[in-house]
C-alpha cells in the first residue's frame, strides 16, 4: 500500500508537468484547429535557451525567465505568421506535416547551434526529497506542480474574465461567426501561438531541469498526445485531468509491471490507454463532440 | 479529363477505359519500361549506384501504399513504418525459423501487415482527422514496443533477425544488380496495381470518402468496408515493402521502421503529391536522393572552400540534413502544396499547347 501511495503521488506530480506541456498544445488546437506536433520541440528549444541563459554569468534567475518568456512568445508569433498562416484552407495532413517539418527544423537548428550533448539546467531548488510519511517527493516536482496550477488558474481567469480570452473562445467555437461580430481572427491565432510559446517556456525550464536540456526533451511532446486525447483535444481542464490520470497510471503501471516485462512500461501503457479511450469515447473526457452535416 | 486530344477517337468502350488512352502516353510508358530494364547499363552497374536505385524503388512501393490510404482515402497514418515492420519481421521469422522461401515470406509479410493495419484502422470508423493521426501514432509506438520487448517477435537482443540470401529457382539474389530486377518486378506490380485500383469502383469510393465522408455514406458508399479496405491495401503494400527491405538487407531490424521512417514516407507523398501514384514515386526519388546530394555537396564545400576534413563535419551533417529536411517540407507545403506531381503536370500542360499557349 505504501508503495502504491508513493507511486501515485509521484505519478500525479509528473502528471501536472505533462499537463503544463499539454496546455500549450490544447490552446493552439482550441483556437486554430491545428495540432502542433512541434510542441515538444518548442519545449526543447526553451530548455536549451534556459540552459544557455543560465550559463551566462551575473544573470539573475528572474531576468533569465523573463528573457526566455519574451523570446518564446516572439517565436510563437513568428511561427504563426511565417508558416502557419499560409496553411489556412490546406488539407489536414499538410497542416500536420508543416508542424512536423517545424519540429525537424528546430531539432536540427538546436543541435547545429548548441551541439548535440546534454546541457545541465540547474535551478536553485533543493535536491533532497521531502519525506511525508511513506512518500518521497522531489522538490522540483512540487515547483512544477505549483507552476502548472498557476498557469491553470491564470488561463481559467483569462478565458472567462478577459475580453481577449472570450474572443479566443468565440473563435474556437466558430471562426466565421467571430469574424461577423468583429473579432480579428488572425490576431487571435497569433495570440494563441504566443501563449503556447509561453507554456513551452515554462515546460522547458521544468523538464530541462528534470532531464537536462537535450534532444530527449522533444519526446515529451509525444507523451502529451495520450494526455490530450484522454482529456479532450480542446479542453484545458481536460488537459490537466488527463495529465493527472496519465501520470498516475503510467507511474503505477511502471511500478508494478516493469519487473515482469523488463522495463519500458512507461512508454507503452499511455498509448494503450489512449487507443482504448479513442474506441470508447473518441472526443475525450471533456472534448467537444462535433456533429457533422453535409 | 474533360479535354480530349484532337484526332484521338475512341471507338469502343474497351479502348475508352484503357489505362493510357493517348498514343503518346502509351509510347512514354513503354519507353520508360525499357529504360527501367536497362537502367543498370545506363548507370554503369556499380554496386553503390544500384544500391541507391534499389532503396528508391523499395521506398516507392511503400510510398504508393501510403498514398492510397492518405492521398486517395484521406485517412492520415503515422504508423506506416510500423506496418512495414510487421511485414519485415513476419518474413524474417518465416524464413529464418521455418525455412520458408522468400516469395512466401513476402506474401505472408504483406498479408500479416494488412491484418494488423486493418486492426489499427478500426478506430477510423469513429474518429478521423487529427484524432486518427494520433491513433495511428499509437499503433506505431505499440508495435515498436512489442518488437523491442517480445523476444519471440523481435529476435531478442538488438531486436534483429538475420535471414539468408533470397533464392528463386536456384538463382541467388546476392548482388545489387540481381536484387534490382527482383525489386523492379514488385515495383512494377505495385505501381500498375495502384494505377488500376484508383480508377476502379473501389478507387472512386476511396476518393468519395476522402472528399466528404458523410456525403459518401449518403450516396451509398459503405464507409465501414472501404475505410478498412484502404487500411488493408495500404498496409499490404507496406508489409510487402518491409519484407522486401528485410530480404534486401538480409536482416530485420526495427531501426528501419521507426516513427521517423513513418514521417519520412508522409513527407515523400506530400512532396511528391497527395493522390497521385506517380507522385509517390517522384517523392520517393526526391527524399532518398536529397541526403545523398546534400552529403556530397556539404563535404565538397567543407573540403574545397574551408579545408575542413570529413570527420569534423560528420556531426554537423546529420543535423544539417534534419534541418534541410524540415525546411523543405515547410517550403513545399507553402509554395507547391500539390507536390512534384503537380509540377510535372504543369510542365506537360505547357508543352501540350506549345508553342501556341493561348
Amino acid at each position: 500500500m505504501e508503495f502504491f501511495i508513493d507511486l501515485m503521488t509521484n505519478g500525479l506530480l509528473v502528471g501536472l508537468m505533462y499537463a503544463l506541456v499539454a496546455i500549450g498544445f490544447v490552446l493552439i488546437y482550441k483556437a486554430t484547429s491545428i495540432i502542433n506536433f512541434a510542441q515538444g520541440d518548442l519545449v526543447m528549444f526553451a530548455g536549451y535557451g534556459a540552459a544557455v541563459l543560465l550559463g551566462l554569468p551575473s544573470l539573475p534567475l528572474w531576468l533569465m525567465v523573463l528573457i526566455l518568456c519574451i523570446g518564446m512568445v516572439a517565436l510563437g508569433f513568428v511561427l504563426e505568421r511565417g508558416i502557419l498562416r499560409p496553411m489556412v484552407g490546406q488539407p489536414l495532413v499538410s497542416v500536420i506535416m508543416v508542424t512536423i517539418g517545424l519540429s525537424f527544423v528546430l531539432q536540427g537548428l538546436v543541435a547545429i547551434v548548441w551541439g548535440a550533448g546534454t546541457r545541465k539546467l540547474e535551478l536553485p531548488v533543493r535536491l533532497a526529497p521531502y519525506v511525508v510519511g511513506p512518500v518521497f517527493i522531489s522538490p522540483i516536482n512540487v515547483v512544477a506542480a505549483v507552476i502548472a496550477l498557476v498557469f491553470l488558474i491564470a488561463f481559467g481567469l483569462f478565458f472567462t474574465r478577459s475580453r481577449l480570452g472570450i474572443a479566443m473562445r468565440a473563435v474556437a467555437d466558430d471562426q466565421q461567426a467571430s469574424m461577423v461580430v468583429g473579432i480579428r481572427v488572425s490576431r487571435v491565432f497569433a495570440l494563441s501561438w504566443a501563449i503556447a510559446g509561453l507554456a513551452a517556456a515554462a515546460g522547458g525550464i521544468i523538464w530541462g531541469n528534470m532531464l537536462g536540456a537535450s534532444s530527449l526533451l522533444s519526446l515529451v511532446g509525444l507523451k502529451v498526445f495520450p494526455v490530450v486525447i484522454l482529456g479532450g483535444l480542446d479542453s484545458i481542464g481536460g488537459a490537466i485531468v488527463g495529465g493527472l490520470i496519465m501520470g498516475a497510471v503510467e507511474s503505477v503501471a511502471a511500478g508494478y509491471l516493469d519487473p515482469y516485462v523488463g522495463g519500458g512500461t512507461k512508454d507503452f501503457i499511455p498509448y494503450v490507454l489512449m487507443i482504448l479511450v479513442l474506441f470508447i469515447r473518441p472526443y475525450g473526457i471533456w472534448g467537444h463532440e462535433t456533429i457533422e452535416r453535409v | 479529363m474533360i479535354n480530349r486530344e484532337a484526332g484521338v477517337f475512341q471507338t469502343s468502350y474497351r479502348s475508352d477505359m484503357a489505362l493510357y488512352t493517348l498514343p503518346l502516353a502509351k509510347i512514354t510508358v513503354w519507353v520508360t519500361l525499357g529504360l527501367l530494364l536497362i537502367l543498370p547499363l545506363l548507370l554503369g552497374n556499380n554496386e553503390h549506384t544500384m544500391s541507391i536505385v534499389n532503396t528508391i524503388a523499395l521506398a516507392a512501393i511503400s510510398a504508393i501504399g501510403l498514398n492510397i490510404l492518405n492521398g486517395y482515402t484521406g485517412q492520415i497514418s503515422l504508423g506506416h513504418g510500423a506496418f512495414m515492420a510487421v511485414g519485415g519481421y513476419t518474413a524474417a521469422i518465416l524464413s529464418s525459423r521455418y525455412g520458408m522461401p522468400f516469395w512466401f515470406g513476402i506474401l505472408a509479410g504483406g498479408s500479416m501487415a494488412a491484418l494488423v493495419g486493418t486492426l489499427f484502422g478500426i478506430p477510423s470508423l469513429r474518429i478521423k482527422g487529427l484524432y486518427l493521426a494520433i491513433a495511428t501514432l499509437a499503433a506505431q509506438l505499440i508495435i515498436e514496443w512489442t518488437i523491442n520487448h517480445v523476444s519471440w517477435i523481435g529476435g531478442g537482443a538488438q531486436s534483429s533477425i538475420y535471414v539468408d540470401t533470397p533464392r528463386f529457382l536456384g538463382l541467388a539474389f546476392n548482388n545489387e544488380l540481381r536484387r534490382y530486377y527482383l525489386i523492379l518486378v514488385f515495383f512494377l506490380l505495385a505501381y500498375f496495381a495502384a494505377q488500376n485500383l484508383v480508377r476502379s469502383r473501389v478507387g472512386r469510393a476511396f476518393i468519395a470518402i476522402r472528399d466528404r465522408d458523410v456525403a459518401a455514406e449518403i450516396i451509398g458508399v459503405n464507409i465501414f468496408k472501404y475505410k478498412l479496405l484502404a487500411f488493408a491495401v495500404s498496409s499490404f503494400y507496406a508489409g510487402v515493402a518491409g519484407a522486401l527491405w528485410t530480404y534486401y538487407l538480409r536482416i530485420a531490424n526495427y531501426e528501419n521502421f521507426t516513427l521517423g521512417v513513418s514521417i519520412e514516407y508522409l513527407t515523400m507523398i506530400i512532396i511528391g503529391g497527395l493522390g497521385s501514384v506517380l507522385g509517390s514515386v517522384l517523392g520517393a526519388i526526391f527524399i532518398k536522393l536529397l541526403p545523398i546530394v546534400l552529403d556530397l555537396s556539404v563535404i565538397r564545400i567543407a573540403k574545397g572552400v574551408f579545408g575542413i576534413p570529413y570527420e569534423s563535419v560528420a556531426n554537423f551533417l546529420a543535423n544539417f540534413q534534419l534541418f534541410i529536411f524540415g525546411a523543405l517540407i515547410i517550403l513545399f507545403l507553402i509554395a507547391e502544396p500539390e507536390g512534384l506531381a503537380r509540377l510535372w503536370e504543369n510542365i506537360k500542360r505547357y508543352f501540350r499547347l506549345w508553342p501556341y499557349a493561348y
